[in-house]
């Protein structure tokens, strides 16, 4: 199987779909011209022309509405956000736009439409530039929240995200263009809402999603060197949450850690654990601990930054703390 | 769409800064694009959408009293010219996007009585079963796009599909209106900025009433002329009485042609007055205008300067206004009675239309 980086997965995702409807368009700063601020849409203007291929001003608010406007009358919209850190100017028309305009039409107008760009912290950006916003856009019922965390994933899954009739945030990871992995010439599709086991054990399950489910895969091979076998269940979708997948590794290992890159009050973790306390009340033989990032923006210094930041040896900690081990 | 070239200065059609006008009746009608501009038979039916808007909201208010309606209610009543004006220029394929302040703009696209009042009070056979309100107004087989409720967020959105109008190489219009105090927000400047710079088929309609919520427009904006803020975006502008329909059809009718032949759009500022308060929580005249104003405004009743000029064109008698106000009254109780028979919706209504299941139909979907 041809083994290509998570940026190429991508840039086939959108090339694929661009043919197969002409109604897809992509929209964003620096996407064609260009080809991409991280050159995700590397040769699509070439392709698809400059009508399908639309560079924007700097104006995350207005081409985010643009977007949403161009769905409401039929087109199959792609926004891409140069980072999501930059869409927070665009989130009125993320939440009260796209994200209400089925319900408050009384189920007239769904919007097909993906908002898609690097998420959370690469590295030394500092504090404006480090953000993880899957809590954030979760928290917001009318669409469905991405987070991939493998080339395969991406591809599957941008390509379902695009053909949903539901808006859809997808959340890419600034660490994760250049990493490679197996992905087939044929075409596939990954359903939106289905976790995925990344490692498989028995004495404890880190749940986790996106760039943090490669900390996972660490520290789950770490903690195999013990003798320790851990499941990795990547949630891939946050919103909607796999909580079948949850339930069955929590219950088959009793113990279990959620790894998320966000901050943590109100984070996707706090979440994770209320679905487990509910369903997986009488398996548990430790409470649930939860790694993410220190609760302050994020720090410039390269050993504050790496303080702030989850990483595998919290996650190897956690879980040999929810063994007793430590 | 790519390098827009730079339009000439002489496409820019400033018409009038010296506003608004102080006649007792209705200016002679002008040119409306290609569309005839007046007729005895069409200025019939603009006075009967103007006087539907009136009756319609009039009853509004008194069933906001008793409690039939709910929420934020924000009543049209004085700019009932710019409406009729405008929808009456359009296409059955044309787009409507609007604010909060949405329910005359839906009677005069042609929503009926019955499905507005409904949706006012709740019910399921409102425009959005009941979930919308007052302020949501959608109606797709009308290309009603919606009322709005964030002040500045249905610009881009009007941009959008304007967008997708020219994507499709169509010749349909984007018809987005807005109040005067939008000019002030990010997104009216983002999204003017693109329309210019793109070139698309949209006309921005400033509904300038002079006050957003309580704010007088000269406490808000820096120049008190808004529709020169088109200038900054390389775009035909112009400025038009908002309390006589012809004016308003004429300078909308230039805009639309100018955007349906050349693909370029237009800022149009229409000088209106809200003739009640901002909200139906809002004293008409209030802390921050005088009676002695909303009194001198409202002698340029759009309604009434229509009125006078069919009398003094032997266009209408006293009997036949009568009966025209009759009849819509009567529509009105109708839609007031219907809405009030109408279910509440089902409980499980609560959890539908918060996503749909379907994905996209096109063909190559065989290929998955």
């Amino acid at each position: 199987m041809p083994v290509i980086t998570y940026r190429d997965a991508l840039n086939a995702a959108l090339r694929e779909e661009m043919q197969r409807d002409d109604r897809v368009f992509l929209m964003g700063e620096e996407v064609a011209v260009y080809q991409g601020a991280y050159k995700v849409s590397k040769g699509l203007l070439q392709e698809f022309g400059e009508m399908r291929v639309v560079d924007t001003p700097i104006t995350e608010l207005g081409f985010a509405g643009v977007g949403v406007g161009a769905a409401m009358v039929g087109l199959r919209p792609i926004i891409e956000f140069m980072t999501w850190n930059f869409a927070v100017l665009a989130l009125d028309q993320v939440l009260n736009s796209a994200a209400k305009m089925l319900y408050m039409s009384g189920g007239q107008f769904n919007i097909p439409i993906v908002f898609r760009g690097p998420n959370g912290a690469a590295l030394q950006l500092s504090a404006q530039h480090s953000q993880a916003f899957e809590s954030w856009l979760a928290h917001i019922p009318g669409i469905k929240v991405i987070s991939p965390s493998t080339p395969y994933d991406a591809k599957g899954l941008l390509k379902s995200a695009i053909r949903d009739d539901n808006p859809v945030c997808f959340l890419e990871g600034e660490m994760l263009y250049n990493t490679k992995g197996e992905v087939p010439d044929e075409e596939y599709l990954i359903p939106i809402g289905k976790a995925d086991l990344k490692r498989e054990g028995n004495h404890a399950t880190i749940i986790t999603a996106g760039k943090m489910a490669l900390l996972g895969v660490q520290a789950a091979d770490q903690l195999a060197k013990d003798g320790i076998n851990v499941d990795v269940v990547d949630l891939r979708t946050v919103r909607p949450m796999d909580v079948e997948a949850i339930k069955t590794s929590v219950e088959k290992t009793n113990r279990a850690v959620v790894l998320e890159e966000g901050w943590e009050i109100a984070g996707i973790g706090a979440q994770v654990v209320d679905y487990i306390q509910r369903d997986c009340f009488d398996s548990l033989d430790a409470p649930v601990l939860r790694v993410h990032q220190a609760d302050v923006p994020m720090p410039y210094a390269k050993n504050l930054e790496r303080a702030a930041k989850p990483d595998a040896a919290k996650t190897v900690a956690a879980v040999r703390k929810v063994m007793y081990l430590d | 769409m790519g390098s827009p070239e730079v339009t000439s200065t002489a496409v820019t059609d400033i018409e009038s800064s010296t506003m608004p006008k102080k006649k007792a009746a209705a200016t002679e009608p002008s040119t409306n694009g290609n569309a005839p501009a007046s007729s005895p038979e069409l200025n019939h039916e603009f006075l009967h959408s103007m006087l539907l808007q009136r009756r319609f909201e009039e009853r509004c208010a008194e069933a906001y009293a008793l409690g039939k309606i709910g929420g934020f209610c924000h009543l049209y009543i004085g700019q009932e010219a710019v409406s009729t004006g405008v929808l009456s220029s359009l296409r059955a394929d044309d787009y409507i996007i609007t604010t909060y302040r949405d329910h005359g703009q839906a009677l005069a696209r042609g929503m009926s009585p019955r499905t507005v009042m409904s949706e006012l009070f709740g019910r399921i056979d409102g425009c959005a079963r009941g979930k919308g309100g007052s302020m949501h107004m959608f109606d797709k087989s009308l290309n009603f796009l919606g009322g709005h409720g964030i002040v500045g967020a249905n610009v881009p959105l009007a941009t959008g599909v304007a967008f997708a109008i020219k994507y499709r190489g169509g010749d349909q219009v984007c018809v987005c209106f807005m109040g005067e105090s939008v000019v002030n927000t990010g997104a009216f400047h983002e999204a003017l900025n693109m329309a210019g710079l793109w070139k698309l088929p949209v006309v921005y309609i400033i509904e300038n009433n002079r006050y957003g919520m309580g704010t007088a427009l000269e406490r808000a904006s820096a120049i008190h002329d808004i529709y020169e803020r088109g200038a900054s975006y390389n775009m035909s502008r112009a400025v038009c009485d908002g309390q006589d329909v012809f004016e308003v059809r004429a300078a909308v009718g230039k805009a639309i042609e100018r955007a349906r032949t050349e693909s370029t759009p237009t800022l149009l500022e229409v000088r209106t007055y809200r003739f009640m308060g901002h909200s139906m929580s809002d004293a008409v005249s209030g802390t921050y205008r005088s009676k002695a104003e909303l009194e001198e405004h409202m002698k340029r009743d759009p309604i009434v300067l229509l009125r006078t000029y069919m009398m003094e064109h032997g266009e209408l008698t006293d009997e036949a206004l009568h009966k025209m106000d009759d009849e819509i009254k009567a529509v009105v109780q109708d839609a007031w009675d219907f809405a009030d028979k109408s279910p509440e919706p089902p409980l499980e209504a609560l959890y539908e239309d918060v996503y749909v299941d379907t994905t996209s139909d096109a063909a190559a979907d065989a290929v998955a």
